[in-house]
Order: C-alpha cells, then structure tokens, then sequence
C-alpha cells in the first residue's frame, strides 16, 4: 500500500513537470527576437506571404488562447509541421527518436554493465592494483571528450582493424537492396520482428562504437558511485555475518553487497540515459547516426521553434518516463524506500 | 572441544586488544565469556572465526578444534564448524534481501540438495528455532520482523550452516528482557536437542548464572578467572570476578554506587607488567606489579597474587 501511494505521489509530481516544461518552451518562443511567420513564409517572403502565414499560424490570437492551442496540440502528439521543410514533425520524429533511444538504452546497458562490475571489483581490491588501475580508467573515460573518443575507436577498429562499420545505423544491403520494414524505427527490434538474423548482427555492429563512446562517461560515473557505495556497505555488519556464515566472497560481493548499492546504478541510469537523448550531437555527426541531436541542433540553427518544442517535449516526456520507472525499480528493490 | 592457549590480537602493531586469553570448551556446553566493554569479548570470538579486522593480527597463541589446528583450518571450519549469533539481528541480515534468500544462500554454500529441498530445509530450521509461520518468515524483509524474530533467523542461518560450534555475541543486549530470556532459553534448548556447543560473550553475569556451565571472566583482554559458573558464582577467587558480582542489582542496597567498579580498564595501548587489575584492586599489594601466578583448584583457574584461602 504505502508502495502504491509512493508511486502516484511520484506521476503526480512527473505530471507537473511536464506541465512546467510545456510553458517554459511556449514562454521561450514568446521570447526569442525571431518571426516564425518570415520562416513559413519561405525564402523569398513578401509582405503578403507574411500576413498569410501570420493567419494559418494564428500569431495574431490572443496569448492565452494560443498556449491552448499549443498546449493541446502537444498533448495530441499533433506537432505541426516544420517551418524549415514543411514535413510533419510527427514523422520526423517516428525516425529519429527510436534512433536515440536505441543508442541511448544501449549505450547506458553498456555503461552498467563495464562500470558497476569494475566498481565492484575495484572496492573489494581497495587500494590494490586493480583499484587504481580502475580509478586511472575512470578519470580517462571521464575526461576524454567524446569526440575524440569517437574518433580513436573509429580508427583502432574500423580503420586498423576493421572489424566494426565506420558509421550510420545499418548496412546498405539491409537499408536500400532488400530494406527491412520500418515497423518500431528500433533497429534491433525491427530486424528481429523481420527474422533477419545477418541483419540484426549487422544493426548490433553498428551500435557498438557509438554506443561504447557514449558509454564511457556514464560508466567512469558509475564505477566511482559503486566503488564508493560498495566500501561503505562492505563494512555493514551483515557483510561480517555473511562472511561468517562462509559464503563465498563473489556471492558476498555480487549477491549481498551490490543489491545493496542500487541507488547509484539509478543515478547513472537517469544521467547517462539524460547524456544520451540530448547531448550526443558530436556522437550523432561523427558516426553519421540519423538521430534526435542532430535534427533538433538543426533546428535550433535555423530558429525552427515547432520542431525544438516538440523535440524538448519529447525529451522531457522520456526522461520522466525513465525517472518513474526507476523509482519504481528502487522500490521494489530496497523495500524500505516506500517507506520513507 | 575448542582449546584456546594463550591468544593475543594486536591491532597495528601497537594495540593490545586481547593479551592472553585461555579457554577451553567441552563439546555440548554453554560457555560464558564475561567482562566489561572493550576489554576484548568480541576480538576473540573474531578470532576463533578467522574474522579479525583489518590491521589485526594473531600475534601468539593456539587453537585447537576437536583436534584441528584452527590457524591452519579456520577458514574452512568457519561458517561450517563454527557459525556467529552477533548482537544486533537487525544489522546482522541483510536489509534488501528477503529471509528465505538469505537462508538459501547459506544452505547452498554448505550443501548441494537442489532448491525446493532447501526451501523445505529453510522452514525447518525457521522452526526449528521456535517461529511460529516459517513459510510467511521466508518471505519477508528483515525489517518486517521483530528483533526477537530477526534473531531466531539469525540463529536459523547460524544452524544452516551445519556448525556445531556457535559464538553468540551478546545476542540478547539488543532485545526486550523477555524476548532476550526466550532466545536464551532457546539456546539452551538447542544445546541439549542438538548437541551444540556455544560461547556466550555477555557483560550480563545474569546470563552466565542463567544458562552457562562454564565461564570465563576477562579483564583487558586477560583471562583472570575460568571455572564451572556455579562455583564462579558462589565462591569467586580473582577479585574483579567479585566485583562484578558485587555490581549485580541485587548484590547491593538500592541507590549505591558501584564502588567495586570505579575506573576504567587500561587502555589497549598500554604495556602491562604485572597486574592488569591492579589499579582498581581494593587487595593490591606491592607484589601485584609483577605477574601475577596461575592458580587452580578442581576445574577453575585464576590469575593472582592472593592465595586462594586470602581470596
Ligand atoms: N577495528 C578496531 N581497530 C582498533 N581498535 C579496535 C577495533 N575494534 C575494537 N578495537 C578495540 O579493541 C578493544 C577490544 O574490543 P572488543 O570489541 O573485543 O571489546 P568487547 O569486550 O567485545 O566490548 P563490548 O562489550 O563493548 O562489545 C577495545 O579497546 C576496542 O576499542
Ligand atoms: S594480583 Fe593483586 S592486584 Fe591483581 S587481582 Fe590479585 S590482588 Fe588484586
Ligand atoms: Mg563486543
């Protein structure tokens, strides 16, 4: 019960956010010193052409009823088109969101998956070679600027080695020769719904660069949470009683300690997933990866206010989702968090 | 039967935490080990566990377990042979993971029957230490139980394991006065129905009087006096065993001060020469500042200057 009560409390608070963001992205296009009616109107406006789009856009509406407008118009998912290109947002963003989301859950998969284990290991070793060792690694992957990264993997293993593809999210054989259906825009999903084995290995190959250069700050992060969470809990008495009991140290360390260090695994999973979605526009260009960075720093360039609105909305509404679901994770991990 | 010969434990290099403690334990026996705090209880279980901290080092002594030298096997008679009861329940489980998974753990460390056998083995052992619905108890988190539950768990685990041989650490200092007395009485039972054998560290003396046939009294990590608690009780030998009991409720008039107490155990860094309980002594002569002799008499021993018909 308590449980029930901690996770509305929390999609109440979730609600407000979205809410909040909704008028701060309206306030900001009330702001900023640009006519979207010049941008609709094209290249080469003329004075006509201005007060035309000044009417299909309703710009001349009261302020109250055009935050309605666009307030419903969000909720609808109905983001209108672009001024730059005329498409559709909506279909923009079917395309690249499931790109970065893709690379996003990927990339923070990676991110736990080589950062808690070294945290881990690196708290058990403590102050031994592996420690600093670990400690060294986190400071580079901290430190080391993404694109850089992205660079030096491209070289090491696609250049020199040549075992991954170079950029982009598929091949061309599965893209344009015998194209897999666009069904969920997750390339892994899409090419599994599709039965296509060679290209689903080939979309994963795709991903591991990017992936890996997105993953290393949030995993230096997580390395040095759990390390730091893990020597504390190391010294709990129920660590000394386990130990007692002669369970065996990587049980100790794996299946009593680490449960108890969930708090900083969701912290990274929170940042590294916020890391991803918005601040992967380097990661984006230099692996040619078609996704959300990209298009809404085009936008941004261009004073294309529909498509940053949606796109910030969008973001805020995937990042909420995920801060709800880890909530939920926590509490259902540590029981005694419904309770606080 | 566990032997203990001359333990001493320093901590870096410089702290005398236990300096010469002697036990020895008969098989199926509840054996007392009494003294103020810090005078180094807890270090010497740690050490029979092969748990000591870090920094902490054997410095001398033996041990031996029903014949097993414990400095080359303590490792793997510990949690076997040998299993901890500590003195908080509540710190002692782990706090997000649920009793039958902690039992389970334990139970697959020390056997390889296959899962709903162990559940099976898990309610049993809940049981077996007197909780009334092991199958809810498994499924719970440690902080939905009292502390009297928790600590029945813990001594469930402790059994799981297939010790023996349990060092109970103060395991009633954290519980109400009833529930302390039916986890006591539960011990007791556990000695008699299963043969166990348990080191009772305690600064209670009620406990020793109520469930141990043997004690051992320690002073600054010293063992100062061993013997059957009914002749320890009755007719103590060293004097610090006689101020403890003097320091009993109801050994003393209402509102007094505990004279016999005043002072403080000298701190683990110093060097002692000769009495450790010198300072304090209301009997202490000149010739307490050197060693003070071994004496016994039937099955106790004690460590003074005082002759045994003085004393
Ligand atoms: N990790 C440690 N580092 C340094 N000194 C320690 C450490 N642990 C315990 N000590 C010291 O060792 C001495 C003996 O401690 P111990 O815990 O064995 O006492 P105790 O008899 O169990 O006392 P209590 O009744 O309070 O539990 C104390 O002086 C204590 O301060
Ligand atoms: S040796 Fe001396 S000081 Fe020590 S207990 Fe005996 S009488 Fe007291
Ligand atoms: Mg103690």
């Amino acid at each position: 019960m308590a449980l029930a009560r901690y996770l509305l409390r929390r999609l109440v608070l979730s609600v407000f956010v979205v809410l909040g963001v909704t008028m701060l992205v309206f306030t900001v296009a009330q702001v900023v010193p640009s006519d979207p009616a010049a941008l609709y109107a094209g290249p080469r406006p003329t004075a006509a052409l201005i007060a035309k789009a000044r009417e299909t856009l309703h710009l001349d509406a009261p302020l109250p009823e055009r935050f309605l407008t666009f307030a419903h118009a969000m909720a609808t998912a109905d983001f209108g088109v672009s001024y730059k290109s005329r498409r559709a947002i909506s279909q923009d963003l079917a395309v690249y969101l499931p790109a970065t989301l893709e690379l996003a859950i990927f990339s923070t998969g990676l991110a736990l998956l080589i950062g808690i284990p070294s945290g881990v290991i690196a708290a058990a070793r403590r102050g031994g070679l592996l420690d600093r060792l670990g400690g060294l690694s986190s400071i580079v992957a901290v430190a080391m600027p993404t694109f850089f990264l992205a660079m030096l993997l491209q070289g090491v293993f696609c250049q020199w080695l040549g075992l991954l593809p170079l950029s982009g999210r598929i091949g061309k054989e599965f893209s344009v020769i015998d194209p897999v259906p666009f069904v969920t825009g997750f390339m892994l999903i899409d090419t599994a719904l599709a039965a296509r084995f060679d290209a689903f290995r080939d979309a994963m190959a795709h991903l591991i660069l990017p992936g890996l250069t997105l993953a290393a700050y949030p995993a230096g992060v997580a390395m040095r949470l759990t390390r730091s969470a893990m020597i504390e809990i190391l010294e709990r008495r129920h660590i000394l009683a386990a130990r007692a009991l002669g369970l065996s140290e990587a049980r100790i360390l794996f299946g009593h300690a680490l449960p108890n260090a969930v708090g900083p695994a969701l912290t990274v999973i929170g940042l590294s997933f916020a890391y991803a979605l918005t601040g992967a526009v380097l990661v984006e260009i230099v692996f040619a990866w078609p996704g959300l960075g990209r298009y809404v720093s085009e936008a941004i360039l261009s004073k294309d206010f529909p498509v940053i609105a949606a796109a910030a909305l969008v973001v805020t509404l995937c990042y909420v989702a995920m801060n709800l679901i880890l909530d939920m994770v926590q509490a259902l991990v540590d029981p005694r968090v419904a309770l606080t | 039967m566990l032997e203990v010969r001359g333990l001493q434990v320093v901590i870096n290099s410089d702290l005398q935490v236990v300096r010469k403690v002697d036990l020895s334990v008969p098989k199926g026996t509840i054996h007392g080990l009494i003294g103020e705090s810090g005078c180094g209880k807890t270090m010497t279980g740690m050490a029979i566990l092969g748990l000591l901290p870090k920094g902490a080092g054997l410095q001398a002594g033996t041990f031996t377990f029903e014949g097993t030298d414990l400095l080359s096997g303590a490792a793997t008679l510990r949690g076997r042979r040998i299993a901890l009861v500590s003195q908080d329940p509540a710190a002692a489980l782990n706090p997000v993971l649920r009793v039958g998974r902690q039992m389970d753990d334990v139970l697959r460390t020390h056997s390889n029957v296959a899962k709903p056998a162990r559940r099976a083995q898990a309610a049993a052992l809940l049981a077996a230490t007197g909780l009334p619905d092991p199958d809810r108890v498994l499924n719970a988190y440690p902080h939905q139980l009292s502390g009297g539950m928790q600590q029945r768990v813990v001594i469930a685990q402790a059994l799981a394991t297939g010790a023996d041989f349990l060092i109970a650490d103060e395991p009633t200092t954290a519980l109400d006065v009833t529930v302390g007395a039916q986890v006591l009485a539960l011990l007791r039972r556990l000695v008699a129905q299963r043969g166990l054998t348990i080191l009772m560290i305690t600064h209670d003396m009620d406990v020793v009087a109520e469930v141990c046939d043997r004690a051992s009294v320690l002073y600054a990590g010293i063992t100062v006096e061993e013997g059957p608690t009914e002749a320890l009780l009755r007719a103590p030998r060293h004097p610090y065993t006689k101020a403890l009991l003097a320091a009993l409720p109801d050994a003393r008039p209402k509102g007094q001060r505990l004279a016999a107490l005043e002072g403080a155990i000298p701190p683990p860094r110093q060097i002692i020469q000769g009495c450790a309980f010198a300072p304090r002594c209301p009997m202490a002569m000149p010739v307490c500042a050197t060693p003070p002799p071994r004496r016994t008499e039937g099955e106790r021993f004690w460590l003074c200057h005082l002759e045994a018909r003085d004393a």
